[in-house]
């Protein structure tokens, strides 16, 4: 259960904008169903009042949205931020993404999202209704005379269940509990696919990535993939594919955004949030930090602003390409 | 009518697979549906539907269309076609049954596809009712009917039995060649199951939901509409919308240097993308704004305005199902059409 409300977030919201501080709100807003949340920005009263909504499925992270909105609106922006996505919005301003003067943040406590592919899997479809009660969901279908009740802890999204921390690492003022690091499990499944021969990984990822239609969603959606033009668009970059021409075209896109993003990637989880044909995107990109943390120390992207990752800062305690090859037959 | 039991499905299937490739939906490794071909040993998914369409078999995601060989001065042109062969699709829903109509307005027009219609020509498609509609479907408000899915057969499962019906000569003569795995059969169980599923449209979240408002001649009306901005302002322009869409047909031409020639090929392409028609005078749509405008307009007021009324959308749900940020062609439709949306 979420434990601040919708009305504690309105209130804060309208206030903000009574006496000036913001212009305007990036919020969720009220879809057609009752898991289908759009991000949105809100300059009135009335329309947060009609149409904000807090609930277990107000996954998106705004952090991107501010590289664009910060250019479009004179004043500052209100955005709500849960702790992973502080982290995005820290690494954003380490690179220098959007103006930080333009922007009031406001920390949320989040206990987590739900995964609505996941309610789907025990209710069915034809889902007309979903209401919070307590740790619960009642799921109402067309086709079940009575409410389903669902535990929101059987049907939270993969990154939640692996949450790496419930502490905000940046805003300007924090509604209700802070909360801590945490220490996850986010990296075992990562280990499950070290332990396999390259061959079975490479099955795997061939298995996995097939199923790419490259709609582009992750990294559209991702935090880190702000550049103005990605080189896949690019039709003078000499790699640009709107579509993959064989299976080699397929996984090049996949291996390059995921290099591009190593030591950035604050692991928020949205590219495996949106990815229409479920391919756990999250295992490469959580594969770099574990190597990261391994090779040059703990370091997670986004929990510092300004911080160097050390896949670009060079130091004399830095690992030798010799010592990366031997740990080649240990772990292949 | 004819019909067999679920358990002689098996049976049915390798009859089939013997003189035509066979493709259906079947759960993958994530435990979602996606049409695959059939072998010994796979089963028919439960799934309502595809998170690809099978707009695939028609016109799909790339495609050669010719390659060029060089030698010295000499360039050799290299045809890339293949004769087709018949292959048979089984279990198209039927907004995807109608979604092959939309294409072939576009493709089988003047200039008319050859590469699309080998295709079409030999593909054999089996429908089948849906019995539990999902709360993203919408077909009915572009009068497709759930319970009569067209193609060349249809199909409807009830809780042990499957009912066949074929409705072209092509169908029928698919029947034939399993005539000795079915018996003939009345009606009645179908008829019930119709009801039963007109029953459940009326109760969907969207049964409502109406083209008023949309169609020809609505351009200079809703082109400006203050809507749009509000609408678009999250949209990504990632495109998942147009690539799971089973109407949505736009594509590129591109040159692939294999090293030892060259491969031209086609890929579908979006009207959410920012390098999309690059090719001519550049991008006419500058911001994501008129990119987003474009899809809906095309679907609802430009497609029906050179087919006869005919709109471009089939009510699927799968870009309802699929955007990222859950903006979709039903709060487009709401928001700026008539008033019997509210
Ligand atoms: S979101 Fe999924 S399907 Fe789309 S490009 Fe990324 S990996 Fe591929
Ligand atoms: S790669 Fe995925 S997890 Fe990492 S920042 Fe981008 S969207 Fe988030
Ligand atoms: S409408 Fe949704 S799916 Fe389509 S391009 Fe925009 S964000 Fe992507
Ligand atoms: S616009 Fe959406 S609902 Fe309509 S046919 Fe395309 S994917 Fe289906």
């Amino acid at each position: 259960m979420q434990t601040v409300t919708r009305e504690q977030l309105i209130n804060k919201a309208v206030a903000l904008l009574a006496d000036g501080t913001v212009k305007c709100v990036l919020g969720w807003k009220k879809g057609e169903f009752d898991y289908d949340v759009t991000p949105a920005v809100f300059e009135t009263e009335e329309e947060i009042r009609a149409d904000f909504v807090w609930n277990d499925f107000c996954g998106a992270n705004f952090s991107k949205y501010l590289v664009a909105k910060t250019r479009q609106f004179d004043g500052k922006i209100l955005v709500f931020l849960k702790p992973c996505d502080t982290y995005s919005f820290n690494q954003l301003l380490t690179e220098h993404r959007f103006d930080r003067d333009k922007v009031y943040a406001v920390g949320i406590p989040c206990a987590g999202m739900a995964d609505i592919s996941k309610i789907k899997e025990i209710c069915g479809d034809g889902i007309s209704s979903i209401e919070a009660d307590g740790d619960y969901l009642s799921v109402t279908t067309i086709y079940d005379d009575q409410p389903i009740k669902v535990e929101i802890k059987e049907v939270l999204a993969e990154r939640c269940l692996n949450c790496k921390s419930k502490k905000h690492v940046a805003y300007d003022e924090l509604l209700g509990e802070e909360g801590d690091v945490i220490d996850s499990n986010r990296f075992d499944e990562v280990a499950q696919l070290e332990a396999m021969t390259p061959d079975e990984r490479f099955a795997f990822w061939q298995k996995e990535l097939s199923r790419c239609i490259r709609c582009n969603a992750c990294r559209d959606v991702c935090p880190a993939c702000t550049c103005e033009k990605c080189v896949f668009d690019n039709p003078n970059s000499g790699v640009e594919n709107k579509s993959p021409a064989n299976s080699f075209e397929e996984k090049m896109f996949h291996i390059i955004r995921a290099f591009h993003v190593a030591g950035r990637c604050t692991d928020c989880g949205e590219c495996s949030r949106v990815c229409p044909q479920h391919i756990p995107l999250h295992l490469l990109n959580r594969k770099f930090i574990k190597d990261i943390n391994e090779f040059y120390g703990e370091y997670q992207a986004g929990a510092q602003e300004g911080s160097r990752a050390p896949v670009v800062d060079y130091t004399t305690e830095d690992l030798e390409p010799g010592e990366v090859f031997d740990r080649r037959d240990t772990n292949a | 009518m004819r019909k067999c039991s679920l358990d002689s499905l098996n049976a049915i299937f390798t009859r089939i697979n013997q003189f035509a490739k066979l493709y259906l939906p079947v759960n993958g490794n994530d435990g979602k549906a996606a049409y695959t071909e059939w072998q010994e040993g796979l089963e028919w998914s439960n799934a309502l539907n595809t998170t690809k369409s099978p707009k695939d078999f028609f016109f799909p995601q790339t495609e050669d269309l010719m390659a060029f060989r060089t030698s010295g001065k000499n360039i050799e042109i290299i045809d890339t076609r293949k004769e087709s062969e018949d292959f048979v699709v089984f279990g198209v829903r039927a907004c995807d049954v109608k979604s092959f109509e939309v294409l072939d307005n576009v493709f089988l027009k003047e200039p008319y596809d050859s590469y699309y219609a080998n295709r079409r020509e030999h593909g054999i498609i089996i429908s089948v009712a849906c019995t539990r509609p999902a709360d993203t479907c919408f077909c009915k408000t572009f009068g497709i009917d759930p319970a009569k899915p067209q193609g060349d057969i249809s199909v409807w499962k009830t809780a042990n039995e499957l009912y066949w019906q074929s409705n072209t000569d092509r169908g029928a003569a698919l029947l034939d060649k399993i005539a000795d795995l079915t018996e003939e059969c009345g009606t009645e169980a179908v008829e019930e199951q119709q009801q039963q599923i007109n029953k459940i449209m009326a109760k969907l979240p969207l049964a409502n939901l109406t083209t008023d408002g949309w169609g020809a001649g609505k351009t200079q009306e809703l082109f400006d509409h203050p809507k749009w901005a509000e609408l678009s302002e999250a949209c990504l322009g990632c495109g998942t919308c147009t690539f799971v869409c089973p109407t949505c047909q736009c594509y590129d031409i591109k040159d692939f240097n294999s090293g030892k020639g060259v491969i031209r090929f086609r890929c579908w392409d979006s009207c959410m993308y920012s390098d999309f028609t690059k090719m001519s005078a550049g991008q006419p749509r500058l911001t994501q704004k008129e990119r987003f405008r474009q899809r809906f307009m095309h679907k609802l007021v430009y497609y029906p305005e050179n087919n006869n009324g005919m709109f471009s959308c089939v009510g699927c749900g799968r870009c309802l199902a699929k955007c990222p940020i859950s903006m979709n062609i039903a709060k487009v439709m709401k928001t700026i059409g008539g008033k019997d949306n509210d």
